[in-house]
């Protein structure tokens, strides 16, 4: 009955004998924005990597509109060095779901490193992203069966690519685009997912000051647009602080504060963990 | 808009025509010139290693799944459709080592006794394709359950292992009931079955080149309209970015296990049309010197075009069987030997001509453009120039 | 008994010789990640090289001479056909591989017009003795003794020349090391220089006991010494040599029964499960790839 759209409770992600995530929990509220931030190597990514289903943490869960999408615990040799704590509180039914499962739930994401699909136009690149929620099949669809579906496909794609001012560059192969217009374009095709939470994995990675601010308010903008959560790992703290609801801070791995913009901008903690402790 | 439309109408249209000329000009020489010019047995083999490769391209090319299984479906293929079509009054005698056959069962008795001669030919000789299809994707289906969640070069290997272990098994005597051992498997209706003939027996309208190319142009057409569908865009998805095409919620073991299926059909298909054109079926034929032949192919023409796999394949199977002829007979130039030339050679100078074109000219004959992208690129030029 | 015997000794002895060439295989893919298809045609040209050699000059002459042809045999084919290949994408490389694979398979179909040459009988090596009541050669016995030697001298190689801490540090990370100064296509060559020594020793050992060479004698050998190294776990060389030797005693056995047709079929049978049961071998590392 809870309005978190995510739930991630004590996940713990470790490879071999490195911890990169450690006893991660944390909440996100529906129609907020969240953002997870923290030194580089701190464990953001794998973080995500965990909610989206690339890798399977070694142990706990999270839950998507209170449904298990991840759970697990360690087995097998990870048993023996298992680092993390809460080794025995998930024992018993393991869930993982492939990440295409996980997408076709409502999580859609971008990546820090751009991954856009590179033979491919703009918009084939966003018309890809609709084939998930697709009804046909393969013999439907080779001999034109859903011309229908196909066709409401390409208007619903040109219709996104509009509204994201792509459409000038639709014949374009994707990774010809400037730079920017790929993180833009990376969003498009994970908004043609239809998700419910948004993951944005370093959006404003390699932009400048104007067009920083431009995104804080695109993103806003999408929020309310398409009844989005939006979860997202940024560096830029300004981006952050403006458009934050909520900020959980990590560092090697471990949650070390959380709160509200101004409270994590005051937290002793956050400043060690970024400037180096004082002592 | 409309402007797009139309040009992309109009550079598929001329390439439409030119396969239609193909298939016209092709009926028309058949019955005009000697029948026995090697032109035809290169149109015959052209069309059967078109779809072969073509095949493959939608699973190296397409997908980004580097297999080498293709004479391993082929040869689930060729013999599915052998004993499916062997008529039972000719069983016995090509299974008289083991004493005929297990199998009383030919799809070209039952149809040519329901439907006639010329319309029984017809079914059971489709039928059969189909069947041979099948069961190629069925052997697919299974061993891509363990193997396609390996890394692309295990693939590879495993595939080749593969379609070794299916070689033994058809070569194996105790199942010569069936696969009739090492022996071959023939008698049962090949190309030159679709000649027409009049009551004596004479031939009266050659078919026996259009229908290979009728077919394997059938099943490419299919393969290129897969290509076009969101599916098609699927696997291209996968081959460019697979964590990016999982996180867009395309199912990865759902997509290549497809793709791995529709391609060993199609292989499938082509081994039915190769024991066709080869009018004898026997294991030993289907070598992983077969696959390597046809992954060349595939090079050659370009690694995710499909026009540029037909092209090639009619090209390396005229050189191969037509112009290089030459090169493996001793010749004589005014009394003395040309050196050099003697059996093998030519082979030498393809496998040194593959090379080249491996090293040096990687995007192959076509790259990943299409025929019909070709026409459109000239369009866009003279669109230009108007303006 | 004494036919158990002697298949053991016979299966030890082909496990050897898979096991020497399957060494090419492993550190090839150690280092380049690229499965050298045509590593089995290198074998089957050193057997047709010792085949031409020994008919116009004295064996003590043309086994040292077949050696060094076929180390500069593999060293060309790297600088031809896989380095001008370095930045493309894998996937050409492996296809380079097979065309070479390709070319050697038909220049020998050339260079024999297709008949099979039986090879030069090594004095020695193929005189016949007893085991344990078994006739068998010497070359049986030669085989697991050489093959323990030139794997413990490699090691030595690997683990303590200037050399051989290069090739490590290529395999581990290929760009990082070019970039400390590792001259990559040195390191390299030598890879190639050191399987292709131990292909052509390999065949030296091999054509003794199988004595007809023809195009495609490398072909199986080479694919299941390729097995082999996946199933040790590819680019370990201990690896590598104890997967040699568990197939080709399990191929040996299998021949003296009624499933001979599959001895073959076996190999790749293996492959096949092993792969779907510890993609990484027996001794391979597990990695994960980073998104």
């Amino acid at each position: 009955m809870s309005n978190n759209v995510l739930h991630v409770e004590n996940i713990t992600m470790q490879f071999g004998g490195v911890v990169a995530v450690n006893n991660l929990s944390l909440d996100i509220p529906e129609g907020k924005i969240v953002a997870l931030i923290g030194p580089n190597g701190a464990g953001k990514t794998t973080a995500f990597n965990c909610i989206t289903g690339v890798y399977e943490p070694t142990n706990g869960l999270v839950e998507f509109m209170d449904k298990p999408i991840v759970r697990n615990h360690p087995s097998g040799k990870m048993k023996k060095i298992y680092k993390g704590e809460n080794a025995d509180k998930y024992l018993g039914d393991v869930v993982a779901m492939t990440p295409d499962k996980i997408t076709s739930l409502g999580i859609s994401r971008t990546f820090q490193n751009i991954r856009l699909w590179n033979s491919m136009t703009v918009f084939e690149n966003v018309l890809i992203a609709k084939h998930m929620r697709a009804n046909q099949n393969v013999f439907s669809a080779t001999f034109r069966g859903n011309a229908k579906e196909e066709k409401r496909m390409r208007e619903e794609t040109m219709a996104l690519l509009v509204e994201q001012g792509l459409d000038k560059y639709k014949d374009e192969i994707a990774t010809s685009l400037p730079y920017g217009l790929q993180r833009r374009l990376e969003i498009a095709r994970a908004l043609a997912c239809d998700p419910k939470l948004l993951l944005l994995d370093e959006p404003a990675a390699g932009m400048n000051p104007q067009e920083t601010e431009e995104l804080a308010a695109f993103i806003k903008e999408i929020r309310d647009k398409y009844n989005l959560t939006i979860f997202l790992i940024e560096h830029h703290m300004n981006l952050v602080m403006d458009i934050s609801d909520h900020i959980y801070v990590i560092d090697f791995g471990k949650m070390i504060a959380d709160g509200t913009p101004s409270e994590v901008q005051n937290n002793p903690v956050v400043i060690d963990a970024y400037l180096g402790v004082t002592e | 808009m409309s402007n797009t439309k139309k040009r992309i109408d109009r550079g598929s249209l001329i390439t439409l025509c030119i396969i239609l000329l193909i298939f016209v000009v092709t009926v028309v020489l058949e019955n005009t010139i000697n029948a026995n010019s090697l032109l035809f047995t290169v149109i015959r083999k052209g069309a059967v290693y078109s779809l072969v490769a073509v095949s493959m391209n939608l699973l190296n090319g397409f997908t980004g799944l580097f297999s080498l299984g293709q004479a391993g479906f082929m040869l689930l293929g060729a013999y599915t459709y052998a004993i499916l079509t062997i008529p039972n009054s000719v069983r016995d005698t090509i299974y008289y080592l083991f004493q005929g056959s297990s199998f009383h069962f030919s799809l070209l008795d039952i149809f040519q006794g329901a439907l006639g001669e010329t319309f029984g030919l017809i079914v059971a000789v489709i039928l059969a394709c189909i069947c041979a299809g099948i069961v190629a994707a069925f052997f697919a289906f299974l061993i891509g359950l363990p193997v396609l969640r390996l890394k692309s070069d295990y693939l590879a290997i495993a595939t080749l292992g593969f379609a070794e272990i299916l070689r033994a098994i058809f070569q194996w005597e105790k199942l010569g009931k069936v696969t009739n051992g090492a022996n071959a498997l023939r008698g049962y209706p090949t190309f030159s079955d679709f000649n027409i003939k009049n009551s004596s027996g004479m031939i009266v309208f050659r078919l026996s080149s259009f229908v290979p190319l009728l077919l394997a142009g059938i099943c490419i057409a299919i393969i290129v309209l897969l290509i076009n569908s969101s599916y098609g865009r699927a696997f291209k998805a996968i081959r460019d970015d697979e964590v990016a095409a999982e996180a867009m919620g395309i199912n990865l073991a759902k997509h290549k296990q497809l793709s791995f299926c529709i391609s060993s059909f199609f292989a499938g298909v082509g081994g039915a049309l190769f024991a066709m054109f080869a009018s004898t079926v026997q294991a030993k034929t289907f070598t992983s010197a077969m696959t390597y032949e046809i992954l060349l192919i595939v090079v050659i023409g370009g690694i995710g075009s499909i026009s540029g796999s037909c092209l090639a394949s009619f090209l390396y199977i005229a050189c191969s069987e037509w112009w290089l002829r030459f090169l493996d007979n001793t010749m004589y130039i005014g009394g003395t030997q040309v050196p050099l030339l003697r059996n093998g050679f030519r082979m030498v100078v393809f496998s040194v001509i593959i090379m080249i074109v491996v090293l040096f000219f990687r995007q192959g004959i076509m790259g990943s453009r299409e025929l019909p992208d070709l026409f459109r690129r000239k369009r866009i030029k003279e669109g230009k120039s108007d303006e | 008994m004494e036919f158990l015997t002697s298949q053991i000794l016979s299966g030890i002895s082909l496990g050897g010789q898979y096991a020497l060439i399957a060494i090419g295989y492993t550190m090839v893919y150690g280092i380049l990640r690229l499965i050298n298809f045509a590593h089995g045609d290198v074998f089957m040209v050193a057997g047709l090289l010792m085949v031409y050699m020994s008919t116009v000059m004295p064996i003590y002459v043309s086994i040292p001479l077949m050696i060094v042809l076929t180390v500069l045999l593999g060293f060309v084919i790297e600088r031809a056909a896989y380095k001008p290949l370095r930045s493309a994408p894998r996937m050409s490389v492996m296809i380079s591989a097979i065309g070479v694979s390709y070319l050697l398979q038909n220049l020998a179909l050339y260079a024999t017009g297709g008949q099979p040459k039986t090879y030069a009988s090594i004095p020695w090596i193929s005189n016949t003795i007893h085991i344990f009541g078994a006739p068998t050669r010497v070359v049986t016995v030669v085989t697991p003794i050489l093959v323990i030697i030139l794997v413990v001298l490699l090691t030595l190689l690997i683990n303590h020349t200037k050399i051989g801490i290069a090739m490590r540090a290529v395999s581990k990370d290929f760009e990082t090391s070019q970039l400390m100064g590792v001259k990559i296509n040195s390191v390299i060559s030598a890879t190639f220089v050191i399987g292709t020594f131990l292909a052509a020793v390999g065949s030296l050992l091999y054509f003794t006991n199988y004595p007809t060479v023809v195009p495609m004698s490398g072909a199986l050998p080479g694919l299941k010494a390729f097995v082999a190294a996946v199933f040790g776990g590819i680019g370990s060389i201990p690896g590598a040599v104890i997967g040699a030797f568990i197939i080709g005693i399990c191929e040996t056995l299998i021949k003296g029964t009624d499933f001979a047709v599959f001895s073959d079929a076996f190999t790749f049978a293996l492959l096949i499960i092993i792969l779907v049961v510890k993609p990484t071998g027996i001794f391979g590392e597990k990695t994960t790839d980073k998104v």
